[in-house]
């Protein structure tokens, strides 16, 4: 649960990641000296073409990947420095961090609801108040009445909406999205990207949105730049 | 929440076929359990019910129900005389195949020392035990034939008056109760014209002999019944049953009867061990490890329905880990699966079973000991089986979701 950070604290402080992959002359460099602040409630776009390093810089920060060098703070606690995690990476995960990828990839044999429900429950949420977050956020996302309906009956929009909403459960101080809107059409990408926005705002919940999707940029607080594992800002939005 | 009976949701029909699949494989397990209890209560059933604590039979052969035993009648009277036998009676103990009605009648003929033994000793659950010396039969249920119902055995028809239950002999045979004299008689049934033709050769045998050309009436008699001839002797019998004295101590009266030289004795726990240990340890034996093996499969059979199950979930798995869920919710989802199915699909066999045993050839015994064993077992073939998809749900990086 978001306990940390205030409005315009840093939500997350990545210094000098480095990842590379392989070794001698098959290593790839995903990652190169990368530095990044969010603050909370910022929303900010990843922009970079294929194999520029988005996704791996996403999933260190996600403590899915390690990276070989550089620290990063979350919500105010190290959670690596000194080439080494300093939490344990799934409890961390699942209590500061919420995660929506290109796919919505929702567990096929639980209900929308459920698959919400879910989140809650594996960060220890008794099941009644689980059920009743789980209920708010799908009306919160629009989708509340496809709240007992599987995933293999829901379209694309409302399968992202409910990952969104299942990202959002645990009231996550860092939600980190990848190309969550390249499987829906223009429009309902958008109403995807204005809803990271909406919740970051409201939520006081920072998010990095990985995106190639040029036409909702304006949506986005501050959108970086990646090239060959470098980041670079490209530019601040005004709102 | 439970994941795993969510999962089973979903896939309920895949789950249903599954546990169906596996119950009958574990039906197989349980039947071939039941077999192999089968063959030794059957091997010791008439042992155990005859009320016998000695059985006398041929100078050094295990009869007889191991091999043939050949003693005279009257070993019977001798027997009796043996201070602390309180009682002695014939047994005779023959394996016929009969046609009826175009079909094979195979059965085990016993021989009872009518009028003392009629049968009421045995579990009869329709008609009665036998009331006349000739004639009559009790007959297993499994025989398939009816009270009243008439048998042409040899030259004799014999009507059918009690049923019993569960009367099978070691090698499965259904078993038919007649008097001795009865048994005898099918026994050593020879057709008319064998009858005539051992006669005849008799009858030459006996005028080529001093003995016959001096006494005439010898060899009118050659032309009679092995009965009327004394020095033929009378039929022979299979064992004599003893039935010791209260007070008196069945291995002393074996040890005087056992100085005898042309008979063997035992008792009841010997003849027991005889049949287990001889006559159907290699059936067992056989059964035991066919058992085994189909354990084994069966385990094998589960382990690959798990790991197949697990390999469908292996993205879910990745997600629930990106999630941060803890390993035991992941192992919790796969182990109360396996656990599912097993105790499922031993329901399953037990309820299948229950209807497909009795019309097994042999009799199918489940005893609750054995059911608790192989319940305990299946639970353990479920954990070991469910630890490969356990093993591969642990080693999936989260990243994996991503792929």
């Amino acid at each position: 649960m978001n306990t940390g950070p205030n409005k315009g604290d840093a939500v997350l402080e990545a210094s000098h990641l480095t990842k590379t992959y392989g070794a001698g002359h098959t290593e790839v460099v995903a990652v190169r000296n990368a530095t990044l602040t969010v603050a909370c409630g910022e929303v900010v776009a990843l922009l970079g073409p294929s194999g520029a390093g988005k996704s791996t810089l996403l999933t260190l920060i996600g403590l899915i990947l390690t990276p070989n060098t550089g620290s990063i703070i979350i919500g105010g606690t190290t959670v690596f420095d000194n080439n080494r995690t300093q939490v344990n990476a799934r409890r961390f995960r699942r209590q500061h961090l919420g995660f929506v990828f290109q796919k919505a990839n929702l567990i096929p044999f639980l209900t929308a609801a459920e698959n919400v429900r879910l989140a809650m429950e594996i960060n220890d949420h008794p099941s009644r108040a689980a059920k009743r977050r789980a209920m708010e956020l799908l009306e919160y996302l629009g989708v509340g009445g496809r709240a007992d309906n599987l995933p293999s009956k829901l379209s694309g929009g409302e399968q992202q909406r409910v990952a969104v909403a299942r990202a959002l459960a645990n009231r996550p101080n860092l939600i980190l999205a990848d190309e969550p809107t390249a499987a829906l059409d223009s429009v309902r990408g958008r109403q995807v990207m204005e809803l990271f926005r909406q919740v970051a705002h409201e939520q006081d919940a920072g998010v990095i949105v990985v995106t190639h999707d040029h036409r909702a940029l304006d949506v986005f607080d501050r959108t970086l730049e990646m090239e060959d594992g470098r980041l670079r800002t490209v530019g601040n939005m005004t709102h | 929440m439970n994941l795993a009976a969510r999962d089973i949701r979903h896939n309920f029909g895949r789950f249903v076929l599954t546990t169906i699949g596996l119950g009958l494989l574990l039906m197989l397990v349980m039947g071939m359990g039941g077999i192999y209890r089968g063959l030794v209560q059957d091997a010791t059933l008439l042992v155990d019910r005859i009320d016998a604590d000695l059985w006398v039979v041929q100078k050094d052969t295990r009869g007889p129900f191991a091999e043939l035993s050949r003693i005279p009648a009257n070993l019977e009277d001798r027997v009796r005389a043996v201070p602390g036998v309180l009682s002695s009676r014939g047994f005779v103990s023959t394996t016929i195949q009969r046609e009826r009605n175009g079909q094979p009648l195979r059965m085990t003929v016993q021989g009872l020392s009518w009028p003392q033994d009629r049968g009421q000793w045995l579990p009869i659950v329709a008609g009665r035990a036998l009331d006349r010396a000739h004639y009559e039969m009790i007959a297993d249920e499994s025989l398939k034939q009816a009270i009243g119902e008439k048998v042409r055995l040899g030259k004799d028809t014999y009507t059918i008056v009690g049923r019993t239950r569960g009367m099978t002999s070691p090698t499965g045979d259904s078993m038919a109760f007649f008097s001795v004299h009865d048994a005898q008689a099918i026994q050593f049934d020879l057709s008319g014209e064998a009858i005539r033709l051992e006669r005849s050769a008799r009858y030459e045998r006996a005028k080529q002999i001093d003995l016959g050309r001096s006494q005439p009436q010898v060899i009118e008699r050659s032309r009679g019944p092995s009965s009327g001839i004394p020095a033929l002797g009378p039929p022979v019998i299979s064992a004599v049953l003893v039935k010791v004295s209260p007070g008196f101590d069945p291995e002393q009266v074996r040890t005087v009867i056992a100085k005898w030289p042309d008979v063997s004795v035992y008792t009841s726990d010997g003849q027991r061990l005889l049949l287990v240990s001889g006559m159907v340890d290699k059936s067992r034996r056989q059964l035991g490890m066919f058992r085994a093996l189909l354990v084994i499969v069966s385990g094998i059979i589960m382990a690959l329905i798990l790991y197949t199950l697990t390999l469908d979930k292996l993205h879910d798995i990745a997600m629930l880990k990106l999630m941060g869920a803890r390993n035991g919710i992941i192992l919790g989802l796969i182990m109360q699966q396996a656990l599912l199915l097993g105790c499922l699909g031993y329901v399953v066999a037990y309820v299948v079973g229950q209807w497909v045993f009795p019309w097994f050839p042999r009799r199918v015994v489940l005893t609750p000991d054995d059911l608790w064993l192989l319940g305990g077992v299946v639970v353990g073939i479920s954990i070991l089986a469910s630890l490969i998809g356990i093993a591969k749900a642990l080693r999936i990086e989260p990243n994996e979701v991503l792929a």
